[in-house]
C-alpha cells in the first residue's frame, strides 16, 4: 500500500501519480490523506488500481472513472462518479448533488443519502444508495439502474429513456413520462444482484420500479404539456 | 382584375401588410395545420446590421501599404497560450466549428476534417462524440464537452488537441437541441446511447455544474485529467458578450468562442433562431473590452462565429479584436450544401437551393446533413474536403489582401481604426465612426 498525503504534495502530484501507476507492479493500493474537500480527487483513472480516500472529497471525485476502485471514507462532494465508464466507487458518507451523473458504467455505491439530480442523463451506469435520493434524480437517465433503498424526492425520473429505478421507500412524485412498472421475475434477479453488489440489508421483494411510459419519445403535440 | 368597378370608381392597388406578410401569414397557416412550432436547421435568417456594414479605410498619405503576393503578412495564430502545455497552433485565423456526427453524415464529417488539414487548422467535434474517421482526417481536432454528454468519454476527451465546454450556441442561447428520429440510425444510437429512431433531446445546460464557481472545477476537473496538455475553450452565445466572457476568463478559459445569432444549429425552433441571441457584429467589442478591462486581450484568444463567409468578414471580426473565426454554415455551402445542382429535389421538398434548411428531416439531396446511406453515397468525403480546402485558402488571401491594404504584416494588426461604418447602428455596435464622421453613437466624451 502507498500513501499520499494531498496536502502535502497537492492535487496534480496526486492525479499525475496515480495516471502513471505501473500495470505491472502489485502496489496498487493507494490511501490518500488529508483530501479536506479537495476538488477533482482521482479522475481520469484507467487502470485497476484502488484508492481509498481518508476523508471528504469536494466536486468531482473520481470523475470519469475506468477500471479502479475509488472509496470515500466521508461524504462527497458534487458529481462524485460523474461520467464514469468502468469501475467502483463507493461513498461511505452521503453525496451531495449530480452523484454519477452522466455515468456510462461501474457501480456507484452511496451509503448514505444522496441529494438531488442522483443519476442525472445516466448512461448505462449503476447507482446503488443505502439512504434516499433528492429531487429531479435520474432525470433524462438514459440507461442503467438506480437502486434506492430509502426514499426518492420529487419528479424521480423526469423524461427518462430506458433507465430503470427500484425504490424500496415513497416516491414523492414521478417526472414526465416515468411511471412505475411491474416487478417481473427478470426484475427481481436483477436487483438481487444489484443489492448483493452495494452490499444493502434489504430485499427485492420490498421494492417498487419506474422507468419510462416511453410516451415522449417522438415529439407529438398532442403531448405538448407534457414536455 | 378589372382595374374599376361597374360604378366606373377605380380600384385602390392590392396592399400586402408590411406586418402580416406572405412570410408571418405562411408561419400562422403552418401553425394552425399542425399544432406545433416550426423546427429548421442554420441560423437567424432575418437581417441584422453584420459584417457588410463595416468598410475598410484602406492606405493613404498617413498610411502605407505592403506590397500584395510580395510583403509577408502573417496569418499563424496560437490558441490556448494561457495555461495549456500544448497550445493549438494554427496556420490560419480561421477553424471549422463544432457540428456533430449525427446531423452530419460520417463522410461530411471526414470531409471537413480534409479540408481543414490541408489548409491548417482545426476541426471540432460536436454533439454525438468523437468519430474515428474525424479523428483519423483532423490532424488538429477539437473536442466538444457538451450538456448532454452523448458520446462522452475520457478515451476521446484525451485524444483531443483541445476541449471546448459548450455553454451556449449564438443560433439559440439558452436552448437544447433536438436531433429528430429520422436521423437516428443504427450507428448514431449506438454512440448516443439511446433507442434507434426517437427523438433526442439534447440539454440546454450542463448537468453537472451550474454558474461560474462550478465552471471553474470542472475546467479544474478536466484539466487534470488531460494533464494540463491541452487548451479549454469556453464557448458562448451571444447573449451577455461582457459578462460571458469575464465570466468565462475567471472560470480559466485558455479561448473564449464567442458565437452571435447567424451561427447555425442543426435544428431548433425557428422562433428561437430568429428572436433569441445578438447580432455577432454587436457581441465583439464587448468581448474585446472584457479581456481588455481584465489585462487578458491576447493572452486568452477570442474566436468569433456566426456568419463569417468571405475574407472581409475574417478580417473585419479581426480588426475588431478577435484572434480567430470560426465557420460553420459557409462550411457546409462550401462542401456543397445548397448547391443549385440539386434544384429540382430541393424543390420537390418544397422549397429552393439556397433556402434549404429542414436538416433535422434527413432528407438533404447533397447528402451532407442526412443519415440516409443513397444520399449519403452522392457525398465524395475526397472532393468536399478539396472544396473546403480551396474555400479556406480563398477566405485567408482574401483577408491577407485587405490586411495589406491597410498596411498590416500580421492578422492581427488590423485593428478598429482601419474601419469605418456605413450605418449608425453598425457604428453603435462596433464602435467605429459612421463613415465620413469621426464620431459613433456612444463615443466616449461625446454627450450622444
Amino acid at each position: 500500500m502507498q500513501t499520499f498525503d494531498l496536502e502535502a504534495q497537492g492535487l496534480r502530484e496526486l492525479n499525475a501519480t496515480l495516471h502513471a501507476q505501473a500495470t505491472d507492479t502489485n502496489q496498487t493500493v493507494w490511501d490518500i490523506v488529508n483530501p479536506k474537500g479537495s476538488h477533482a480527487i482521482a479522475v481520469g483513472l484507467d487502470a485497476p488500481i484502488e484508492v481509498n480516500v481518508k476523508g471528504s472529497t469536494g466536486y468531482y471525485c473520481a470523475g470519469m472513472n475506468k477500471q479502479a476502485t475509488v472509496h470515500v471514507h466521508g461524504s462527497a462532494g458534487p458529481g462524485v462518479a460523474e461520467n464514469m465508464m468502468s469501475g467502483t466507487v463507493i461513498v461511505e458518507g452521503d453525496a451531495s448533488q449530480y452523484a454519477g451523473a452522466t455515468g456510462h458504467g461501474g457501480t456507484l455505491i452511496i451509503k448514505g443519502n444522496a441529494s438531488s439530480r442522483c443519476g442525472i442523463s445516466m448512461k448505462g451506469i449503476d447507482i446503488i444508495v443505502h439512504g434516499n435520493i433528492g429531487h429531479m434524480s435520474a432525470f433524462m437517465a438514459q440507461s442503467g439502474n438506480i437502486v434506492v433503498c430509502g426514499d426518492a424526492g420529487d419528479a424521480l425520473g423526469d423524461s427518462c429513456y430506458e433507465a430503470r429505478f427500484f425504490v424500496r421507500g415513497s416516491v414523492k412524485s414521478l417526472g414526465a413520462d416515468c411511471i412505475e412498472k411491474e416487478m417481473r421475475p427478470e426484475h427481481i434477479e436483477l436487483l438481487t444482484e444489484l443489492l448483493e453488489r452495494g452490499g444493502c440489508d434489504a430485499k427485492p421483494e420490498e421494492f417498487k420500479r419506474y422507468g419510462s411510459a416511453r410516451q415522449l419519445y417522438n415529439f407529438d403535440v398532442d403531448n405538448a404539456a407534457a414536455y | 382584375m378589372k382595374d374599376h368597378d361597374p360604378r366606373g370608381i377605380p380600384h385602390t392597388t392590392p396592399r400586402q401588410s408590411a406586418t402580416f406578410t406572405q412570410d408571418a401569414n405562411s408561419d400562422i397557416r403552418r401553425a394552425a395545420a399542425t399544432g406545433i412550432y416550426d423546427i429548421r436547421g442554420g441560423g437567424a435568417k432575418r437581417k441584422v446590421p453584420s459584417f457588410d456594414d463595416l468598410l475598410f479605410l484602406g492606405a493613404s498619405i498617413s498610411r502605407y501599404p505592403l506590397e500584395g503576393y510580395r510583403e509577408k503578412c502573417e496569418t499563424k495564430v496560437t490558441l490556448g497560450t494561457r495555461h495549456a502545455k500544448n497550445p493549438m497552433e494554427l496556420d490560419i485565423p480561421i477553424t471549422i466549428a463544432g457540428m456533430s456526427f449525427g446531423a452530419l453524415s460520417g463522410p461530411a464529417k471526414e470531409a471537413l476534417g480534409r479540408g481543414a488539414n490541408a489548409a491548417g487548422t482545426s476541426t471540432t467535434t460536436g454533439d454525438g462524440g468523437m468519430t474515428p474517421e474525424e479523428r483519423g482526417h483532423s490532424s488538429k481536432l477539437v473536442y466538444q464537452y457538451l450538456p448532454s454528454r452523448y458520446g462522452m468519454n475520457p478515451d476521446d476527451l484525451r485524444k483531443a488537441d483541445a476541449i471546448e465546454i459548450v455553454v451556449g450556441q449564438g443560433a439559440k442561447p439558452g436552448g437544447g437541441g433536438m436531433l429528430l428520429g429520422q436521423k437516428i440510425s443504427d450507428r448514431v444510437a449506438e454512440m448516443r446511447n439511446l433507442p434507434k429512431g426517437i427523438d433526442q433531446r439534447s440539454s440546454c445546460r450542463h448537468p453537472d455544474w451550474t454558474g461560474p464557481d462550478d465552471l471553474e472545477i470542472k475546467i479544474l476537473e478536466l484539466r487534470e485529467i488531460t494533464g494540463w496538455k491541452v487548451p479549454i475553450y469556453v464557448k458562448v452565445a451571444g447573449a451577455r458578450p461582457y459578462f460571458d466572457t469575464t465570466l468565462a476568463v475567471k472560470a480559466g478559459a485558455d479561448v473564449v468562442v464567442l458565437d452571435g445569432m447567424q451561427g447555425g444549429t442543426a435544428a431548433t425552433q425557428d422562433v428561437f433562431i430568429e428572436h433569441v441571441g445578438q447580432p455577432t457584429l454587436a457581441c465583439i467589442r464587448p468581448a474585446v473590452k472584457a479581456l481588455q478591462d481584465l489585462g487578458m486581450h491576447r493572452e486568452v484568444q477570442l474566436v468569433i462565429s456566426g456568419g463569417i463567409r468571405s475574407g472581409a468578414d475574417v478580417a473585419k471580426a479581426m480588426a475588431l479584436g478577435a484572434d480567430a473565426v470560426a465557420i460553420g454554415t459557409a462550411a457546409l455551402i462550401a462542401l456543397g450544401d445548397n448547391d443549385p445542382k440539386w434544384e429540382k429535389e430541393y424543390n420537390e421538398l418544397g422549397t429552393t437551393a439556397g433556402a434549404y434548411d429542414d436538416w433535422h428531416e434527413g432528407l438533404d439531396p447533397a447528402g451532407i446533413t442526412t443519415q440516409d446511406p443513397d444520399l449519403m453515397s452522392r457525398f465524395d468525403p475526397v472532393e468536399g474536403g478539396r472544396r473546403l480546402k480551396n474555400y479556406l485558402k480563398v477566405l485567408t488571401l482574401e483577408a491577407q489582401t485587405i490586411a495589406r491594404a491597410c498596411g498590416k504584416n500580421h492578422m492581427h494588426n488590423l485593428e478598429p481604426e482601419d474601419l469605418v461604418a456605413l450605418t449608425m447602428e453598425a457604428a453603435a455596435m462596433a464602435q467605429v465612426p459612421l463613415a465620413g464622421t469621426d464620431w459613433y453613437p456612444g463615443k466616449p466624451g461625446t454627450s450622444y
